[in-house]
């Protein structure tokens, strides 16, 4: 299979000529997904209707429903933030309930936008919109400064390991385009970001009612000469956003023909699933986990014909060289960069619904394609937002952050969340109610497994 | 140096076969929405990518309003036999002569009724999972949807009360008689269909290309003239070039002028297009939040 990424060629102009999107967009191109958060009113989907509409990708009778609108309610001005808040209890209370996601392409790139509300009492939807973002952008007013929910976001951010972000000071119209202030705002933020795992941040002083840098460059901004927000979003480095260290194989579903009208499948057992990290070749060495069964890779089967070769993230159905018993929540694995297994793990997790998280508490787990039971054995700390410092807690509330130890009924075959973003995530299901109550990011195993012990079986 | 990058419709792949697999493996009973239009075209390519050389694990769900495009029934049925699915019509008119739907009086058009005839469908034969091809891009309060979104034991959708979706740890757990509709397509756009529909070569019904057709003015749209809603004293009528971008009923379809009459052709219209796709859909201009309050009470 062909994967090499096709850019686009053609104009550079961001946003492009309506006549030039055929031709550039024929092209296969790169996706990008990325969020915008940050405090109420800061102008969230203003921001992304600005997008929307500076590049072009507004249709006539979404722009006439927005005139409509702006008619009936909005004293002739239009409101931006219509394109994104669809929801009646969002127009009617004039916010962000649940996350929207906008779709837009450049001659560049394709964009994914997830739109995530700004109020501490959704958080959980900004963890949502987040979680599958190559990049953040954080909106800040120009006026209000950091606020906490800047703080928060960012922290959030760097929980979860955006690998990029961006700060986007907006109304810079409003403090009448002043560097200092843009300054003052750039330096509380490089006060705490050292502290934070985010390598790659950038700051854009923007206007998104007037649409300045954000397509174009302003001209209010002459002391700013870095890209504009649509500009740096075209060309940040994300081909190396997935990790391509370490083979790891969560079998989602194990495809075994019932009576397969092909005879040649006849003894067909594949184990199918999305790549979570690394590369797999015919003839590697595997390894069956949590049982420890050893085997080869015999075939990269796909609809599309076998391949020599796949890698994270495609979906594949690996055949290996033993029939062995291997079910769903099971994780083919690599002999390099080898992962933990463990019953009894720690993690950091966002706590998502009104019943705090206590010790003692048990929920449902879910880790790549395994469900298991979880005891939660002890809360750590809570992070305290203001500080980012840990401190003492014996629950996790509402959207609290915190860290945790927990017991698993069966071993999780796992990674640091630092090392991999698909390896180790978790979610935790309250049992009974079915609510998705926290996110959860694994520490790193205390050690790798540990193969020679595992060689027994074959 | 070798490069290990997915582009945009490998990417959109991989997330959806992801997305069907889970369905698979974490429901009992699941049913795939297939109408025969290009979207649900897609999922049985996609479902075939996540589950050959087995059969489809689930069987195919049309709800028939009796006001659909001919060629379109002929397709659906067509393509389900040569996939070897099962396939499950449940129509309107019969939930109407069961009197499990009511129409309003005076009412034509179908399309609310097809909620109450997709609730009992899925109440007879118990499914857990509905997989359908509806796409975020298409209206705002699809926009907001989950891959996997929660129906409740009425098979309501509650908005502002959905649960958080993170990473790709779908949460599949739904008590009995309560259902989940997954969207496998969720992060689709109308081109990106039509682009994965060129690069897999599918086929796809007659009415997405251009073709001479009679049509009624009415509501600012040409529809179909049919026998459902015939032409009123008074109403334009024109035999014009047409085609269909989105199909809803044969009522409430509106057709486009275009010479589009290939996949290439239809590539480049619809990436020069000025209005969305539901433009076209009569369905949708009833309110600002038609599509919501239509998803609130259990339509697809």
């Amino acid at each position: 299979m062909q994967t090499h990424t096709v850019m686009a060629q053609g104009s550079a102009a961001p946003g492009g000529a309506v006549a030039e999107r055929p031709r550039a967009l024929a092209h296969a191109v790169e996706i990008l997904r990325f969020n915008t958060c940050g405090s109420v009113d800061d102008g969230k989907s203003t921001l992304i209707g600005r997008l929307l509409y500076d590049s072009k990708s507004l249709m006539e009778d979404q722009l006439e429903s927005l005139e409509r609108s702006a008619e009936i309610t909005g004293g002739g001005q239009i409101n931006l933030a219509n394109l994104t808040d669809g929801l009646r209890a969002e127009r009617e209370q004039g916010i962000t309930i649940d996350v929207a996601y906008r779709y837009f392409a450049t001659p560049r790139r394709k964009f994914i936008v997830a739109d995530t509300p700004g109020h501490v009492q959704y958080t959980r939807n900004m963890v949502t919109g987040a979680s599958t973002a190559n990049l953040s952008v954080v909106l800040v007013d120009a006026r209000q400064g950091v606020s906490e929910q800047s703080r928060r976001h960012t922290f959030i951010a760097s929980l979860l390991r955006i690998p990029h972000l961006i700060i986007a000071v907006n109304k810079m119209d409003l403090v009448d385009w002043s560097e200092e202030r843009f300054l003052e705002i750039r330096a509380d933020f490089e006060a705490f970001l050292p502290r934070l795992d985010i390598k790659d941040v950038k700051f854009i002083p923007i206007s998104a009612l007037n649409g300045d840098n954000v397509v174009e460059p302003s001209r209010h901004t002459p002391w700013y000469c870095g890209p504009t927000l649509l500009g740096h979003l075209e060309t940040v480095h994300i081909a190396s956003d997935y990790n391509l260290q370490g083979f790891r194989l969560p079998v989602q579903w194990v495809n075994r023909p019932q009576a397969p009208r092909d005879p040649r499948y006849h003894d067909f057992r594949g184990y199918s699933g999305q790549i979570a990290g690394g590369i797999v070749r015919v003839g590697d060495a595997v390894l069956v986990l949590p049982a420890g069964l050893k085997s080869r890779v015999k075939e990269i089967w796909t609809y599309d014909g076998s391949l020599p070769e796949a890698f994270c993230p495609q979906s594949i159905t690996l055949l290996l060289e033993h029939d062995l018993d291997v079910s769903r929540g099971d994780m083919v694995v690599g002999f390099e960069h080898l992962p933990g297994m463990d019953q009894e793990v720690r993690a950091q997790v966002c706590w998502m619904h009104g019943r705090p998280l206590q010790a003692g508490r048990k929920y449902l787990l879910k880790h790549t394609t395994a469900t298991v039971q979880a005891a939660v054995m002890e809360v750590e700390h809570r992070m305290n937002i203001l500080t980012f410092e840990p401190e003492p807690a014996r629950e996790l509330g509402l959207n609290d952050i915190g860290q945790v130890r927990l017991k698993t009924s069966r071993p999780l075959v796992y990674d640091g969340y630092a090392t991999n973003r698909m390896t180790g995530a978790f979610i935790l299901i309250e049992p009974g109610t079915n609510a998705t109550v926290a996110a959860g990011m694994l520490l790193p195993p205390p050690r790798a497994i540990t193969p020679e012990y595992h060689d027994f079986v074959i | 140096m070798r490069s290990y990058h997915l582009d945009h419709l490998q990417y959109l792949e991989t997330e959806a076969i992801h997305v069907m697999r889970e369905v698979a493996a974490e429901f009992e009973r699941p049913c795939l929405l297939f109408s025969g239009g290009k979207d649900s075209i897609c999922l049985l390519r996609l479902a075939e990518k996540a589950f050959r050389p087995s059969d489809i694990p689930m069987p195919l769900l049309n709800v028939d309003t009796g006001h659909h495009f001919p060629e379109l029934n002929e397709f659906r049925d067509r393509r389900a036999r040569e996939l070897g699915a099962k396939l499950i019509v449940r129509k309107v008119e019969d939930a109407i002569a069961q009197g499990v739907a009511t129409p309003a009086p005076g009412e034509v058009s179908r399309n609310k009724l097809q909620i109450p005839t997709l609730l009992a469908a899925i109440e007879e034969f118990r499914f857990d999972a509905c997989i359908g091809g509806a796409r975020r891009d298409e209206e705002k309060a699809r926009a907001k949807e989950r891959f996997f979104s929660f129906r409740d034991a009425f098979g309501q959708w509650d908005p502002k009360n959905q649960r958080p979706e993170i990473w790709n740890l779908y949460n599949a757990r739904v008590n009995p008689g309560e259902h989940m509709r997954v969207f496998p397509l969720s992060n689709w756009t109308e081109l990106d269909v039509w682009q994965y529909i060129r690069r897999e070569g599918l086929e796809v019904p007659s009415i997405y290309f251009s073709h001479p057709r009679l049509c009624v003015r009415r509501q600012g749209q040409w529809l179909p003239v049919n026998e459902f809603l015939p032409p009123r004293p008074g109403e334009e009528v024109r035999e014009l070039v047409v085609r269909v971008r989105t199909i809803g009923d044969i009522i409430s379809t509106g057709m486009i002028e275009s010479r589009a009459d290939s996949l290439d052709d239809i590539i480049a219209e619809i990436a020069a297009a000025r209005v969305t796709e539901r433009g076209s859909r009569a369905d949708d201009k009833v309110s600002e939040a038609a599509m919501e309050d239509r998803k609130k009470a259990g339509y697809f």
